[in-house]
């Protein structure tokens, strides 16, 4: 494909030239900007406090301890950290695939009276900046209307604000939309219900748009912070992340290290085996066209 | 209504009784499947929106019911030094994160639109840091700053340069956290830019080409242009988001030193859950969602458009 420089000039003698001093400059630069930090930390987890502490600091370990990863997930129990994590993201994926899966296919192909508006007004609310929200919704968290419970420390307070996504059901709604009616039709005819037809034919056929808002949504749930630092005031509800900048001022810095290192794996290797979806989600999110 | 119903079915010879009754059944199995969403919508987003706004003219202190103090909230947080301190952070940090995080994604996605080998790595690479926990690329570089043995003033030393303060001094503190949430967030901005790039038609380059552009003149006059629509969008996405900036500060710097990197967000957790003052916390809430509400309806309009 044809883009700003032209094949013909990048054939030229001077064109080679340039191009592969870019590219030499370009992998230099990016995998220094951004693979070199990651290795440091991977490695700065094996040397010992004194070698951390080191001026100017040592490239490799002197001896590599690969056991600060063992001794960190003791030092911080960060198996207990991490179930939490696991229960709130996993949580947090079901419900939101539970309450927006169908909303969006209600609003998509059986188009209720005043399903506009409701639409309308589920979008509106993505014009507000999360953070307007903080406070009354954490105020809501401490005393649900109606139900009068306290929801601090429970998993359903990340689960039940996360569900309201608007995002999710435009995404979905968008997808469902370009399903042929003729489909949902036949499917009406051969006696299936609603419930039915969005279960056996649309879901289906939907596998690559659930794909992308699941992983959305877990990657989403594991990165958050402010939100799990406002309602988990227990420490031992905490997530990862809450759990990890409360060890940091009183955790070895390499015993630390590692501990971050292994709250990353997780998205990192999501993100490793998930690519296409990722990019894919990205890009739906923000431009269209 | 009704007449619209009647004349297309008894036409089709349905009755029209059972027409509606299909209608209503509809509408009945639409409303279930859209009960939970609207539940979790009316309790954690639209019933918050309202009591975010009451509460803005409201003291709350949970003992006794909240008594409305009109204008009060607003002329508090007016008198509080810290007030105006945190909007001119938060104004530095968007400013600064704009001009990093805008101008160096589309100059970088527009390099490697260009690059014919290993796209593919550069990809992944430049997004790697977006998938990290915000938290752990906080605390990773809150090391990497620090003034004695930290990456970068040892980087700094080793080229003979004298090393920076980084974090330590009201001069750096600020673009030392602008840096880091470049760092971790230009990933996704490149990658938007790239899509856009690859929608652009070679033969616009081609003409312009013919007609005697220069590398410049194409850039300015097709790909700018071009992708006009993506950049505007990441802008205000960006500016959104930038002048929400909390967890960089809050992890790294706590808004020292000083009140150097207090931002609005920060001040907003502050009166929240030091002072246990939601109402002026509301408050500020209601003017930061003032300032980005004009920004997200510009968003919506946009992507509504495009369409």
């Amino acid at each position: 494909m044809r883009t700003l420089v032209s094949e013909s000039q990048l054939r030229s003698g001077r064109g080679k030239t340039v191009y592969w001093t870019v590219f030499v400059i370009v992998a230099v630069t990016f995998t220094t900007a951004f693979v070199f930090p990651l290795i440091w930390m991977v490695l700065g987890a094996m040397k010992t406090a004194p070698e951390l502490a080191r001026v100017p600091p040592t490239l490799l370990p002197q001896q590599a301890n690969v056991g600060a990863y063992v001794e960190a997930w003791n030092f911080m129990s960060l198996a207990h950290f991490f179930l939490n994590t696991i229960i709130v993201v996993l949580g947090a994926w079901l419900v939101q695939l539970a309450v927006d899966v169908p909303a969006a296919y209600a609003l998509s192909k059986l188009k209720p009276k005043l399903g506009n508006v409701v639409l309308g007004m589920m979008l509106g609310t993505l014009m507000l900046p999360a953070s307007a929200l903080l406070v009354p919704t954490y105020l809501t968290i401490t005393d649900v209307p109606l139900l009068g419970v306290n929801l601090v420390n429970s998993p359903l307070a990340i689960w039940l604000p996360g569900a309201a996504n608007a995002f999710n059901i435009y995404l979905l709604k968008r997808f469902f939309d370009q399903i042929p009616g003729e489909l949902i039709e036949a499917s009406t005819l051969d006696g299936a219900g609603p419930l039915g037809t969005m279960w056996r034919v649309v879901l289906p056929l939907s596998r690559p748009v659930l794909g992308v808002v699941s992983i959305l949504s877990i990657v989403t749930a594991w990165k958050d912070f402010i939100w799990p630092l406002l309602v988990f005031s227990d420490p031992q509800a905490q997530t990862l992340s809450v759990a990890l900048q409360r060890f940091a001022p009183d955790t070895p810095v390499n015993l630390l290290l590692a501990g971050l290192v292994l709250a990353s794996v997780p998205t990192i290797v999501v993100f490793l085996i998930f690519q296409r979806n990722i990019l894919a989600g990205l890009t739906a999110g923000s431009v269209k066209g | 209504m009704s007449t619209a119903v009647r004349l297309p079915s008894a036409a089709l010879g349905v009755r029209p009784a059972a027409r509606l009754r299909r209608r209503i059944r509809e509408n009945v199995t639409a409303y279930g499947l859209l009960c939970a969403a609207l539940l979790v919508f009316a309790g954690f987003s639209w019933y918050p929106i309202v009591r975010g706004i009451l509460l803005s003219f409201q003291q709350v202190n949970f003992v006794t019911a909240p008594t409305w103090v009109g204008l009060e909230n607003f002329q508090k947080l007016f008198a509080d030094p810290q007030f105006w301190e945190a909007w001119v952070n938060t104004l530095l940090f968007t400013g600064l994160a704009l001009v990093f995080g805008f101008a160096v994604p589309f100059a970088i996605a527009v390099l490697l639109n260009e690059l014919r080998h290993g796209k593919a790595y550069f990809r992944l690479v430049v997004y790697l840091p977006v998938m990290l926990p915000p938290v752990v690329v906080a605390l990773l570089w809150k090391w990497f700053y620090d003034p004695g043995p930290g990456l970068f003033n040892s980087a700094l030393h080793a080229v003979g340069l004298p090393g920076l303060s980084w974090l330590d001094s009201p001069t750096t503190a600020m673009l030392s956290l602008v840096l880091v949430s470049t760092w971790a967030n230009m990933g996704s901005a490149t990658l938007i830019y790239l899509a856009a790039l690859q929608t652009i038609s070679g033969d616009l380059y081609e003409a312009a080409e013919l007609d005697g552009a220069g590398l410049w003149r194409r850039l300015w006059h097709v790909t700018i242009p071009q992708t006009r629509f993506a950049l505007l969008v990441m802008l205000l996405l960006q500016l959104v988001a930038t002048m929400q900036v909390f967890t960089e500060p809050y992890i790294m710097t706590g808004g020292g030193p000083g009140d150097s990197t207090v931002t609005v967000l920060l001040l907003l957790y502050k009166y929240a859950f030091f002072y246990n003052d939601f109402g002026t916390a509301s408050a500020l809430s209601l003017l930061l969602f003032v300032v980005l509400g004009v920004f997200g309806l510009f968003y919506v309009r946009l992507t509504r458009r495009a369409d």
